[in-house]
Formats: C-alpha cells, structure tokens, sequence
C-alpha cells in the first residue's frame, strides 16, 4: 500500500449478545485500505468477516457493541452520531451484499433507485446531469440504456447484481465493501464480475474491501489479503506473497483447501472454527494447527513483521525475545473426532 | 466410439427425455384454457448412468441440470421419452409403485439447512424415511438404524448426536445427517444436487471424501448435479455439460479435462477462479448470461454467447438487438439517443426471425445502415457478422436476413460425444457454401 489510506482501522471490537454470553465476532482488528487498492478479506463461515465489513459501516443490528476506531477522512466513525455516518455512507463508503434481489425495490424502475440515491446524496445534481452519469455508469458495468425504464424482475441475476454495483458507484464513493458479492451467482457470471471488481480502480479509482470465504476469488481480484480467523486478523499481505508463501499455518491449510482444476489431492482442515463465545486459549488456531507448540495455548501471540507489508499473528515467526527455552516443543494435534469436523 | 446403451451394466438408461413446464399465461389466458407457452427445462436428453460409478452433470442455473436429476426420480414427471431403471420405465409408474422404487433412490438437496426440519430431532429427521416406508415399526429399531447411518457419516458418536435439532450442527454436520436420511434405506442410486456449494472451501473436501468413502461401502451410483467443474473433476468418471435443456458434451472426465470440445465446456473451465495470483491472465468470458427458457435462440443455443459461433449457428433478430444495446452500453448517452431514434421501435426485433424488415422514413433507413457499419468496422471479428446473409435499405426501410438456422446434433468427436457444429463435417461444408455464396453476392 503506498500513500494515505483511505480508512484505517483501529482496534475495532465487536461483540454481540447471545443466550449463553457475549459473542466476540471482531476481536482487536487493525487494518489500512489505501486508495484504489483491492484488499481480500478472507476466513471460514462464522469467523466474523461480513461483522467486520459492517462495523466499519456502522450498520450492525440491535445489541451490537462496537469500540476502537473506524478512521475515514480525518474522523472516527465508532461513537460518530448515526445521522452523519449516514451521510458519509454512499459518497464515502458504498456496500454491496451478496443477494442483490432483496436490496431492490421490486416496484421501482431502474431509472427511479438511481433518482432516489442521488437526490439523496447529490441533491444539486440536475435531472440531465443524474440520467447522464446514471447511464454511464450502468454503461460501464454492461447495461445498455435501452433498460433504464426496466423493472428489476426483468433483469437476470447477474445483471442484478450489476446494477447493485453501479448504484453503489454512481456517488463515487472511495471506498466499496462488498460483501460475498459472487456467491449467489453462476460460474461464469462470477468471473465476470470480479472483473469488474478488478478494474474498479482503473475505471472509478475506488478502494474494495472484498470479504470473501473463497481464495480463488482473492487471487483473480485482490491486491493485498488478510486473513481471519475467529474474530481476529492471523495473517496480512500482497495477495502474491501471501499465496507463494503463508507465513500462518492456518493460511496454508486455507490455501490447501481450495479445490481447483489444478488440485491434486483433497485437503481438509482438520476440526471446525470455534465458536467466539469461548475461543481457545492464546492462539485461537491452536486447537486446528499442525504446528502447534506448548507456548500457543498458553500465550497470546504478539503481532510480527516477517517482510515488508507483511504481518503476522503467530508464535512460529518470533518474537524470539518473548520466546523461553523449551516453548518451542511441537506439542502434536491432539486427536480431533470426525464429529467435531465440518 | 462405443454408441451409448451397448453396455449392459447400465442402472439407469435414459432415452429422449423431454421436460416441459407450461408456462401460466395471463388470467385471460388461462380462462379460456389456453396456454401461454412451455419451458423445455429438459429438451431430448439421452445417456445412460453405469453401475458404480459418478455421472456429473455439469451446467449453470437454467440449464435444466436440476430438472433432469428430479425427473430421474420420478420427482419431476416426465413429458416425453423414458427413463428406465432396474428394468422397469420409472415415466410411466403410478404413484404408489414409484414409492416402491424411492426406496433405491435418494437425493442429497443442495441446502443442508433447508433440508432439516427444524423441528424434528436428527433421530427423528435421519429415521423418517423408515417410517415413511413403514419398514421398521418399532421405536428401538428406528433407533438402531439411525446410529448406524450417523456412524457411518462420521457423525459419532451416534448418541451424542441423535437428540440434538438441526441449529446445534454446524454446516457440514447437517450436510452429514442429510446423507446420512439418504443412506438410510440402502438405495442404489444417490442424485447428489450440489452437496457442497453452501459449504465453506475448507469443509467441501470433507464431504466430497464422506460420499466417496460411502460409495464404495453401499456400492453406490451416483449422479452428481453442480455448477462447479473444478469439484467434479475429483468426483467423477463421466460428464455430462448441460446448457439450456441439452447435453452439449458427454464423455469420460478425464477425456473432457484434457482437452474440452463445446465452446461452452471451454468457458466453463476458464472460468473457475486460479489460485495463483501469478498466473491469473485476462481470460476471454463469454458475454451475458443462460437466456431465457421460454424462447430460447435459435439454432444453437449457446451461438449468442459463443465465440466461435459461425454462419449455421441460427442468428436472428434477437442478436441484432444485443449487438445495439452492447455497443449503446460502451458509446454513450448521446450517440445512444440518436441511434435509438434512427431505429425507432426495438420491439420488432423481440420475436425471434431470421428476417426482419425495420420502418424508416426521411432518412433513417441510411442512419441505421451507418449505424450497423460502423458497428461492423469497430469489430470485424465479432461472429454475428458471419451470421448476417444480406443488409440493404429499400423503400425507407433497413431490410435484413440472416443464414437459416441449422439444429446442432450430439456426435461423437473423439472419446466424447458433443453438440456442435464446429464438429460437424455437415455443418462446416454447408458453412463454407455460405460464404461462397455471400462472396459471390457481394462480387456480384
């Protein structure tokens, strides 16, 4: 990342309240996006990725607590009154979700939720002025003119999912969260759209943070990725570096999990994430790791730099000063039952 | 090429199967008894599934992949044509006789989560089917029978999980208990609908090693329906590729890994996501998305998206509207507005014709001609060129013809059998007729 971020973020924390205790879905999170870079926010379900992509939006549900800072144009969002957060979402920070169909209104035309967000945002935009850069956006995203007028039930999914797209991008915002954006959708209509997404800087210079459950995905769009596990951020880096040589073992076994056309053999991760109610000790992937050592249960790892624009949260990277005699004996998976796989 | 139904292990043989959905008119429509039209979600499908061994079947939404496994069991009736398992032509039973045969086939939907009655206990969900075919009466029987399915799902112990209700599983463990319901019975044949696109990456080859590892302990079959070619390249022996209805290509995996035939097969497989960021390159995808069923393009169904579509591939009015509204999205609100003006109504092009005949007047007969050469001159190489037999402007109007349609045939080409005239000798002389025929026209 090169130059000012667009949004830093600080130490956020966010915990739900649940029957059996409070839910840690983002736990300490720090991360820079920079202007118009894609940044891959990758883990498994329930490891609080979209929690983290929300609360940087301050769009969490009822009984959500949030604390640490979301840092956008010189302010902190956390604590912000909702009505300015509100104000900065779409100019400054657009999200798109992965269903697009529930977040159109199915009696509106296209041309009326392009009208309805910039009167909302660019007020002093004229008529002429919204329809033209309304329709050059839609251009951009390969949805003819002729459509405008159009209902969305009369759009495909794929082509949904594009107009979600370019709503969001119509206010130009610096930043877009998108949320599992593909995972709705086909084979081919996916590629499609992450070349979208790929060129989103190229074509708007708009920053991305593309929260994601799948590698391949990082690897065709991304810039740099970081890595999740249980409400914390275990690994960081450019995307290249990061899949040419994991420095957390919990990236590898990720990366050895993709099955693609290139896959040799089927890899598992061993056990399934834990829950965030009670994590495991210290290192949360302790339980899962195939490289555990006796001090990863018991000390919370401390944040290393093995390499420029890299950085990891795991004890195998040091730091050595923090490492006694003897915490470094590999102490072997326990045994974990098929049934608490998956 | 051995010709398929020459083998005798077949368990299923599937012979001209047809799938029509009517489509509901509208309420005048539909009181007078008329109806509106048909979805041909399966069009003639042949092949036959092999004992022992994984048939994928391969396609995007609206290919008609899903339709096909339910209509195999008999879920989905069938419109035409049969389908002929352990003997007998599952098409033609009644209700009661079918219950008899779902015994030995089962399904696996893809949404773990909707599968599960929320309300019942995994004992409860995993047991069902028993009592549905009043097989077991008794309590402990049920009971026993369920233990041993969970166990062998590797949900185990057994006890630990059969009071529990589906929301305290996660994921996979559901897709387990799922399987586990389908197991149950000791079927023969499993239809797999996407047994691991909702799973996480990380729990897929857990599930896909489970139904392996069953396969080859209950002697298995299985028909595997996905969108994800990168998953079946590990499950299965042979392919089907489905696009709007049809096989496309049909062969052994490894045949079809190698080296794909159907342009269609081919995206499919430039499509999956390469993780490697170092070896990712800008790869040609094909335009839009599976039209719709209701009226689906002419000829080939896969020519307005293909790349290598050429004269015989069935282009019509329908394409010509794409063509303008692809080159309005990229020109700009103003060249839009004048060209759309010079072209008047589109709707004319909707109906799918290979000849159509636009009104001009004053004019703009010559703009939509310049319209369409500039569009030409910007992209010689776009296929629907080739598929454009005459343009001309007569009495104020832009007439148009295109090359009839030919219908693609399934042929064998190679190891594998696909639907496409790029393989056919046929088709690639009456092409090549064509263009004779168009070179002399314009020399002439």
């Amino acid at each position: 990342m090169s130059g000012e971020p667009v949004l830093s973020v600080r130490d956020l924390r966010v915990y739900y309240s649940s029957p059996r205790g409070p839910v840690r879905a983002v736990d300490r999170v720090s991360l820079d996006i920079g202007a118009g870079e894609v940044l891959g926010l990758v883990g498994e379900s329930g490891c609080g990725k979209s929690t983290l992509g929300r609360g940087i939006l301050g769009l969490l549900p009822e009984g959500a607590v949030s604390d640490g800072q979301v840092l956008y144009g010189g302010r902190n969002l956390i604590g912000l009154p909702q009505r300015d957060v509100r104000r900065l979402r779409g100019p400054g920070l657009g999200l798109i979700f992965q269903e697009p169909m529930t977040r159109l209104n199915p009696l509106q035309r296209i041309e009326d939720h392009f009208k309805e967000t910039l009167d909302q945002h660019e007020p002093r935009l004229g008529e002429h002025e919204m329809r033209k850069r309304s329709l050059e956006t839609l251009g951009r995203m390969g949805i003819p003119p002729t459509r405008f007028r159009q209902y969305p039930h009369e759009f495909s999914g794929g082509m949904r999912q594009r107009i979600m797209i370019a709503l969001a991008l119509v206010l130009r915002p610096k930043l877009l969260i998108a949320d599992e954006p593909t995972t709705a959708l086909d084979v081919i209509v996916e590629a499609q759209i992450l070349g979208i997404l790929a060129d989103l800087k190229r074509n708007f210079g708009t920053a991305l943070l593309l929260i994601t459950h799948n590698l391949g995905i990082v690897a065709e769009a991304c810039d740099r990725v970081a890595v999740m596990y249980a409400g914390q951020i275990v690994e960081e880096g450019p995307a290249r570096d990061v899949f040419a040589d994991a420095a957390h073992p919990y990236t590898r076994e990720l990366l050895r999990s993709i099955i693609s056309l290139e896959t040799s053999e089927l890899h598992s991760i061993p056990g399934a994430p834990p829950n965030l109610i009670e994590p495991p000790s210290a290192c949360r992937f302790h339980p899962r790791c195939p490289e555990v050592m006796r001090i990863c249960p018991v000390k919370d790892p401390i944040e290393v730099k093995p390499a420029a624009g890299r950085r990891v949260l795991c004890w195998l990277h040091g730091p050595e000063a923090k490492i006694a005699e003897g915490d470094t004996i590999k102490l072997g998976r326990g045994a974990i039952a098929v049934a608490d796989e998956a | 090429m051995r010709p398929e139904g020459s083998r005798n292990d077949a368990l299923v043989s599937v012979r001209g199967l047809k799938t029509y959905y009517p489509i509901r008119g509208s309420f005048a429509q539909r009181l007078i008894g008329r109806e509106a039209g048909y979805v041909k979600a399966v069009d003639d499908v042949s092949f036959d599934l092999h004992k022992g061994e994984v048939l994928g079947l391969v396609g995007e939404s609206g290919s008609g992949k899903t339709t096909l496994g339910r209509t195999l069991l008999g879920l989905v009736r069938a419109t035409e044509g049969s389908v002929v398992f352990e003997g007998r032509d599952i098409t033609r039973l009644r209700e009661r006789e079918l219950r008899l045969h779902r015994r030995r086939m089962q399904i696996v939907f893809q949404d773990p989560h909707a599968s599960l009655n929320p309300a019942m206990t995994i004992e409860q969900a995993v047991g069902h089917p028993l009592q549905i075919h009043g097989l077991v009466k008794d309590r402990e029987g049920v009971r026993a029978r369920v233990a041993s399915a969970l166990e062998h799902v590797g949900l185990a112990p057994a006890e630990q999980f059969m009071d529990k209700y589906p929301s305290d599983l996660s994921g996979g463990q559901k897709q387990r208990a799922v399987i586990a319901r389908a197991i149950i019975l000791n079927p023969v044949l499993l239809v797999a609908d996407e047994p691991v696109s909702m799973l996480d990456m990380s729990v897929r080859a857990k599930i896909l090693e489970l139904m392996l590892e069953l396969k080859r302990d209950f002697d298995l079959t299985y028909l595997y329906v996905t969108h994800d070619l990168a998953t079946a390249k590990f499950f299965c022996d042979r392919l089907a590729i489905m696009y709007l209805g049809r096989i496309v290509e049909l062969g052994p995996s490894a045949a079809i890994y190698e080296d794909p035939k159907h342009p269609y097969t081919q995206a499919l497989l430039r499509a999956i996501p390469e993780p490697d960021p170092r070896r990712t390159v800008p790869r040609n995808l094909p335009r839009g998305e599976v039209p719709d069923a209701a009226q689906p393009p002419l000829g080939c169904s896969f020519h307005p998206r293909c790349p290598k579509a050429f004269e015989v591939c069935g282009w019509e009015t329908r394409d010509l509207r794409d063509l303008l509204e692809r080159r309005w999205s990229e020109l700009g609100e103003e060249r839009f507005e004048s060209e759309r003006e010079a072209f008047g109504d589109l709707t004319v092009l909707d109906s799918p014709a290979t000849r159509v005949s636009i009104p001009g007047g004053a004019g703009r007969a010559r703009r939509m001609v310049d319209t369409l050469n500039d569009a030409r001159a910007r992209d010689p190489d776009e296929p629907f060129w080739s598929g454009l037999r005459r343009m001309g402007a007569a009495d104020d109007r832009l007439e148009l013809e295109w090359h009839d349609p030919v219908e693609p045939r399934l042929l064998p080409a190679g190891e594998v059998e696909v639907e496409c005239h790029l393989y056919d000798e046929e088709s690639l002389r009456e092409a090549a007729r064509r263009r004779e025929e168009g070179a002399e026209l314009a020399a002439g």
